[in-house]
C-alpha cells in the first residue's frame, strides 16, 4: 500500500469521486431527488450515498486509503530522506565514482594542501557544505553536498496531508455517524417544535465540532441551532443564548444587493452585560470558540393584507384576507354555497425587492419590480398549487400588468397571468370587465347595441328584424361560450359545429366579435362609474386584446382566487451559521507545511560533488550528481567543470 | 602577484547575490514604487484597513523584487504606471469622458486599451507563426515586442477600469478581478508574462505561436462576451466578495491557471516534435520537457496556495473551511491531477509522451475546474455565470 502505484491510483480514484458529488447537487430536500430519479432509483442512489457523496462512508475509505497510504510511505522513506538530507556520502571510493555519469578528471600541480584550499573556497562560493575523508591510498576526498533541504520537502508535504485530513476528521461527521450506528443518536425528521425533539435528537454544548444553522426572526432569541443531516436534523444545544435585534439589506443604486448585516446580541451567565455585535458576510463574531456567520435569511413572518377576488362570479366584489408568512389561511368558506371551494392558503415568502430584467431582449439593465409574495393553494383534496403575485404592475413591451403566476408542482415553471392596468393603474378595470363578461344577464344588453352599432355604421345593413334577432342571439351565445372557458372553449365549439373549410372563417369573425363585444363591455362599465369612454383606437384595441387574454389565461389559473397584496409589514429573520471547528488550526498548519514543503520540493535542488584529490598521480577526480537530473543540472555541470579546470590550472 | 590572480579567479566563478548585482537604477525603481505607495497611503490609507495596507506595500516590495529579478518586468511597470496615470488624468473626474476625449476613446480608456490588448495578442500569435515559419529571428523579435505591449496595453485597461469602477460610486469602485470578463483578462496577461519569462530564459520564441493559441481562445471569449454578451460592465461586488482575500486568492489562482495552460501548449508542441512535425523549427525536447515541468511546478505551487486562501477566506465567509462546493471540488480534483502528474515525473522519473498528454488532458480539466463549473454546475461560486 505504500508503493508509488498504489498513491497514484488513490489520488485519481479519490478525483473521480469527488466529481460525482459536484454534478449531482448534494444536500437537496429529499422530495427533489425523488421527483428527479423516481422511487426506485431514489432509494438505490439513497442507499450508495450520492446524496451527501462526501460525507458517505466510502468516500471516508477512499480518504482513509489515501491516509494510510500516504502514511505508510512517510514512514518507509523518511528515515532514507532523513539519511539522504545529513549524509556527505563521503564513503564514496574511486571506484564508485568512475561510475558517475557526470565526471571529470584533472590534472594538478601544485601540492594537496593548496588544491584543497582552493577547492573548498571554490565549493565555498558555490553555497555548498563539505566534509573530508582520506582514502586508505592516501588520497584526499572532499565529498560535498547542496540543497539537501528538499529532501525535507518530502516529509513536509506528505505529512501535511497527514495532518490536513487529521484537521478534517476533527471537523467531519464521523463521531456523529458512530453514534448513530451505535443507536446513541438518530436524527428527527419530523417537523416539530424544538422543545418536543428528543434528547436522542439533541447534541450537547460539549459536542467538540459542529456546523448548525439559526434562523432568526428580528426581536427573538434562541439558544439552539439546527445541524442538517440528510433528510433530518440534529438540534445543537448553545452555551449561549443568541437575539436578533435587527437585519438589514442595504443595496447598490442598481438594485443589487450591497450588504447583509445582523444586529446581534449574546447573553450568557458568564457575561456581565450582554454581547452586541454586528455581524456580516465576511465578518464574522467568534465567542466561546464558536464562530457566528452571516449566512442568509428569510422571511421573518411578515404580516399581509390582502384583496381577493373571486375570477368567476358576475360580480366585483372582494373580501379582505390577513395573514402572515409561514401561517395558513382558509379562502371562500365565508361565501354561501361555495362551501366546495374552500380551499387553504399557506403564506409562504414575501420579497420586498425584485430585481428582474424585462427588457425584451434581457440585454437591458435590470430593476426593481418591488415586492412579491409566494403562497401554496390547497384545495379539498390535499392538491396544492404554488403562486408567486406581485404587488404593483409591471412594465413589459411599454404596456403596464399586474402579474401573478402558477405552477403545479416545484418542477414546473411558472405560468403567468398578465392583467392590464385600468386607466387609474388599477386592477379593478379589469376585474369589472371580467364580472360583465360572466354576467349572463349583461349578454342580450350588449347583443342588441352591437346590433345597433352595425345598423347605424352600415346603411346597406340589413334591417330585418329576424336577421338582426338571429345576430343578437348567436352575440349571446359567442359571449356564453367564451364566458365557459375563453378563446379554447370557442375553439372547440368551432371544431364542433364548423366544417374543416369554414374553421378560419368562422374563427376569424368570432374572435372579431368577441373584440367588439368586450369593447361594449368595458365601456358599460366605465359608463355605470361615470367615467370617460374608450374610443376605438390602437391603445384601446390592444387593452381590450389583454383583457381578453387575461380573461382566458384565467380558466388555466387553477383557482377562481386572486390575491391583491395590498398592504404588509415587514419583519426579516436572519439566517446565522453557528461552527465549532477545532480541526481548523491543523488544516492550516498542514497547509503551511503543504507550501514549505513544496517549494523547497521544487525550487531547492539537491546536489552533491566529490572531488578526490590523488596526490600520487597528480590527479583531481570530480564528479557530481542530483537526485533529480534536469537541463538545470546539465548547465550547472558544464559551468563547474569548466570553472574547476581554471581554478585547478 | 599569484595570490591576487587567485582572487580575481576566486571572483570569476562566486555568484553575485542579489544586492550586489544592484544598481542605481534599480534602486531608484524601488523608490519610485514605495513613493507611489506611501503617496497613496497618506491619499486614500483612511480608506484601508490593515490587510490592505500591507497589501499595498507587500505589492511595491514584491514588483521592486520581480524588478530586480527580470529587468523587463520594471520597465512594464513603470511604462503601466505612467499610461495609466495619464489616462485617469484624462477623464476630469467623469466617466463620460472615455468615450468623448479622444485619447480616451480611441486608446487608452479601460475598454480601448483592452480592444487593443486583444487586437495585439492577435497580430502576436500570426507575427510568431510567420516568424517560426519563416524561422526569422528578426520577425520572432517582433511578435515579442507585440504580445509584451498586449499586456502593457491590458494592464493600463485593468488600472484604469479599477479607476472607472470608483467613478460610477465611490461604493462600487473594486479590483477588477472580480467576474469572468475581468478574470479572462488577467487570464491573458498572467500567461503572456509566464510564457515571456520562459522565451527570455530559454530563447524560445519559437514557443510563441503555440502559447498565444491559449490566451487567444480567451481573447475570443473576452470578444464574445463584451459584443454579443454585454457584459463588459463593471458590476458592484456582491457581499460574499466584499474581501481583502480577493486581491490574493483570485491572481495566486490565475498565476496557477495561467501555468497549465502554458505547460499544456508547450505539451502540444512536444508531441508534435516528438512526432517529427516541426521538429527542425521548435526546441529541443529536453528544453520542452524542462519548461513543461517547470511551468506545472510553478503553477501547482500557487494553485496550492490560492486554495489554501481560498480555504481561509471561505472560513471567513461562509463559515468553513472547505464545503465540498463545486468550484472546490474541482479545484482539488485539479490539484489532484497535477499532484499525480508530479509524482510520476519526480519520483517515477518518467519522461517523455505520456507526461505531454498527460499535461494537455490537464488543461481540459483546468478549463472545467475554471469555466464549466461556472456554465454548468451552481454553488458558492456563482460570480460568472455564462
Amino acid at each position: 500500500m505504500s508503493s508509488m502505484r498504489f498513491a497514484v491510483s488513490m489520488l485519481s480514484v479519490l478525483g473521480i469521486a469527488s466529481i460525482i458529488g459536484t454534478v449531482l447537487k448534494q444536500n437537496e430536500p429529499y422530495e427533489n431527488y425523488i421527483i428527479k430519479f423516481g422511487q426506485f432509483w431514489f432509494g438505490f442512489f439513497e442507499n450508495l450515498g450520492l446524496y451527501d457523496v462526501y460525507h458517505s462512508g466510502w468516500f471516508l475509505l477512499i480518504l482513509l486509503f489515501l491516509i494510510i497510504s500516504t502514511t505508510l510511505c512517510i514512514y518507509r522513506n523518511s528515515p532514507l530522506m532523513i539519511k539522504e538530507w545529513r549524509t556527505f556520502k563521503e564513503q564514496a571510493t574511486e571506484k564508485s565514482l568512475n561510475a558517475f555519469s557526470h565526471q571529470a578528471i584533472y590534472p594538478t600541480s601544485s601540492n594537496l594542501e593548496n588544491t584543497k584550499q582552493q577547492l573548498t573556497q571554490f565549493l565555498q562560493a558555490k553555497g555548498f557544505k563539505f566534509k573530508f575523508k582520506t582514502q586508505t591510498d592516501g588520497s584526499e576526498l572532499i565529498a560535498a553536498k547542496a540543497g539537501t533541504h528538499q529532501r525535507l520537502g518530502y516529509i513536509f508535504t506528505h505529512s501535511a496531508m497527514v495532518i490536513i485530513f487529521f484537521g478534517g476528521l476533527l471537523d467531519g461527521n464521523l463521531p456523529l455517524k458512530v453514534q448513530e450506528m451505535l443507536g446513541h443518536k438518530r436524527i428527527e425528521t419530523l417537523d416539530i417544535p424544538e422543545s418536543q425533539v428528543p434528547e436522542i435528537s439533541r447534541l450537547s454544548n460539549n459536542n467538540p465540532s459542529f456546523r448548525a444553522n439559526m434562523t432568526l426572526p428580528e426581536g427573538m432569541s434562541d439558544n439552539v441551532a439546527f445541524v442538517r443531516v440528510r433528510d433530518g436534523y440534529l438540534v445543537q444545544d448553545l452555551p449561549f443564548r443568541v437575539a436578533l435585534k435587527d437585519f438589514r439589506i442595504e443595496h447598490y443604486a442598481t438594485g443589487q444587493p450591497k450588504s447583509f448585516e445582523s444586529d446581534i446580541v449574546i447573553t450568557d451567565p458568564d457575561l456581565k452585560t450582554p454581547l452586541t455585535k454586528t455581524i456580516s458576510v465576511n465578518h464574522p463574531l467568534t465567542y466561546k470558540g464558536i464562530a457566528i456567520y452571516q449566512s442568509d435569511f428569510q422571511d421573518g413572518g411578515t404580516k399581509l393584507n390582502f384583496k381577493v377576488w373571486n375570477l368567476f362570479t358576475k360580480d366585483a366584489q372582494t373580501q379582505n384576507l390577513d395573514g402572515a408568512i409561514f401561517q395558513k389561511g382558509t379562502l371562500g368558506g365565508g361565501v354561501a354555497g361555495e362551501d366546495a371551494n374552500i380551499v387553504k392558503v399557506e403564506y409562504n415568502d414575501f420579497r420586498k425587492f425584485n430585481i428582474l430584467n424585462l427588457t425584451p431582449d434581457g440585454k437591458g439593465k435590470p430593476h426593481n419590480v418591488g415586492p412579491n409574495i409566494t403562497y401554496k393553494l390547497r384545495d379539498a383534496e390535499g392538491q396544492a398549487r404554488e403562486y408567486v403575485t406581485y404587488m404593483q404592475p409591471m412594465q413589459i413591451d411599454g404596456k403596464h400588468y399586474f402579474i401573478s403566476g402558477m405552477r403545479e408542482t416545484v418542477q414546473d415553471e411558472f405560468h403567468y397571468l398578465r392583467i392590464p392596468v385600468d386607466e387609474d393603474f388599477a386592477i379593478d378595470g379589469f376585474m369589472h370587465f371580467k364580472a360583465t363578461m360572466m354576467d349572463a344577464s349583461k349578454y342580450p344588453i350588449i347583443a342588441h347595441q352591437l346590433a345597433q352599432n352595425a345598423i347605424a355604421n352600415n346603411t346597406s345593413a340589413n334591417k330585418d328584424a329576424n336577421v338582426k334577432q338571429q345576430f343578437e342571439d348567436s352575440v349571446v351565445q359567442l359571449l356564453r361560450t367564451f364566458s365557459q372557458g375563453g378563446y379554447n372553449q370557442v375553439a372547440q365549439v368551432i371544431e364542433k359545429n364548423v366544417p374543416v373549410k369554414e374553421r378560419e372563417i368562422a374563427a376569424k369573425t368570432y374572435i372579431k366579435m368577441i373584440n367588439v363585444a368586450a369593447l361594449e363591455a368595458y365601456n358599460m362599465n366605465l359608463a355605470a362609474n361615470k367615467k370617460p369612454l374608450l374610443v376605438n383606437n390602437p391603445e384601446t384595441q390592444a387593452l381590450i386584446q389583454d383583457s381578453l387574454n387575461a380573461f382566458s389565461d384565467m380558466f388555466f389559473y387553477g383557482t377562481p382566487y386572486y390575491l391583491q397584496l395590498e398592504k404588509f409589514e415587514h419583519k426579516q429573520a436572519s439566517g446565522l451559521q453557528l461552527t465549532k471547528s477545532p480541526g481548523e488550526k491543523w488544516v492550516y498548519l498542514g497547509s503551511f507545511l503543504l507550501v514549505l514543503g513544496i517549494f523547497s520540493m521544487f525550487y531547492i535542488r539537491e546536489r552533491r560533488i566529490w572531488l578526490l584529490l590523488k596526490p600520487a598521480s597528480n590527479q583531481v577526480h570530480f564528479a557530481m550528481s542530483s537526485n533529480r537530473k534536469g537541463l538545470d543540472f546539465e548547465q550547472e555541470f558544464s559551468l563547474y567543470r569548466e570553472q574547476l579546470k581554471s581554478v585547478l590550472a | 602577484m599569484n595570490s591576487n590572480n587567485l582572487n580575481m579567479g576566486a571572483i570569476n566563478y562566486q555568484p553575485k547575490t542579489l544586492l550586489q548585482r544592484l544598481k542605481w537604477l534599480d534602486w531608484a525603481y524601488a523608490a519610485v514604487l514605495f513613493l507611489g505607495a506611501i503617496f497613496a497611503y497618506t491619499k486614500y490609507g483612511s480608506y484601508m484597513d490593515v490587510y490592505e495596507a500591507g497589501f499595498l506595500f507587500g505589492a511595491a516590495a514584491l514588483f521592486s523584487y520581480l524588478g530586480w529579478q527580470w529587468k523587463a518586468i520594471g520597465k512594464l511597470v513603470i511604462a503601466i504606471a505612467v499610461i495609466s496615470l495619464f489616462s485617469i488624468s484624462l477623464y476630469h473626474g467623469d466617466q463620460a469622458r472615455a468615450t468623448q476625449a479622444f485619447m480616451l476613446r480611441f486608446l487608452i480608456s479601460s475598454q480601448s486599451a483592452i480592444m487593443w490588448m486583444n487586437v495585439l495578442f492577435v497580430l502576436a500569435m500570426v507575427t510568431y507563426w510567420f516568424a517560426m515559419y519563416k524561422r526569422s529571428d528578426f520577425a520572432g523579435k517582433v511578435a515579442s515586442s507585440l504580445t509584451w505591449t498586449a499586456v502593457l496595453m491590458g494592464f493600463v485597461g485593468l488600472m484604469v477600469r479599477w479607476y472607472e469602477s470608483y467613478l460610477i460610486a465611490p461604493e462600487v469602485g473594486h479590483i477588477p478581478i472580480s467576474n469572468l470578463y475581468e478574470v479572462f483578462i488577467l487570464f491573458c496577461l498572467i500567461t503572456s508574462l509566464l510564457y515571456l519569462h520562459y522565451e527570455q530564459k530559454f530563447n524560445t520564441k519559437q514557443l510563441g505561436g503555440f502559447v498565444l493559441l491559449v490566451i487567444n481562445a480567451a481573447v475570443g471569449f473576452i470578444l464574445w462576451y463584451t459584443f454579443d454578451r454585454h457584459a463588459n460592465g463593471i458590476q458592484p461586488l456582491v457581499p460574499a466578495l466584499q474581501s481583502y482575500w480577493m486581491k490574493i486568492h483570485v491572481p495566486a489562482n490565475f498565476v496557477g491557471y495561467g501555468s497549465f495552460s502554458l505547460a499544456a501548449m508547450v505539451a502540444s508542441a512536444y508531441l508534435l516534435a516528438n512526432k517529427g512535425i516541426l521538429a527542425t523549427r521548435l526546441p529541443s525536447l529536453e528544453i520542452l520537457d524542462d519548461v513543461m515541468y517547470k511551468s506545472i511546478a510553478i503553477g501547482f505551487a500557487f494553485f496550492t496556495i490560492a486554495t489554501i486562501l481560498g480555504a481561509i477566506w471561505a472560513a471567513e465567509a461562509w463559515g468553513g473551511y472547505w464545503s465540498w462546493d463545486p468550484k472546490e471540488t474541482w479545484a482539488l480534483i485539479v490539484w489532484l491531477n497535477y499532484a499525480a502528474w508530479l509524482h510520476l515525473r519526480m519520483v517515477k522519473g518518467l519522461r517523455g509522451p505520456v507526461l505531454a498528454w498527460w499535461a494537455l488532458i490537464g488543461l481540459v480539466v483546468t478549463t472545467f475546474a475554471f469555466l464549466g463549473v461556472n456554465m454548468f454546475l451552481s454553488g458558492l461560486h456563482s460570480y460568472g455565470t455564462l
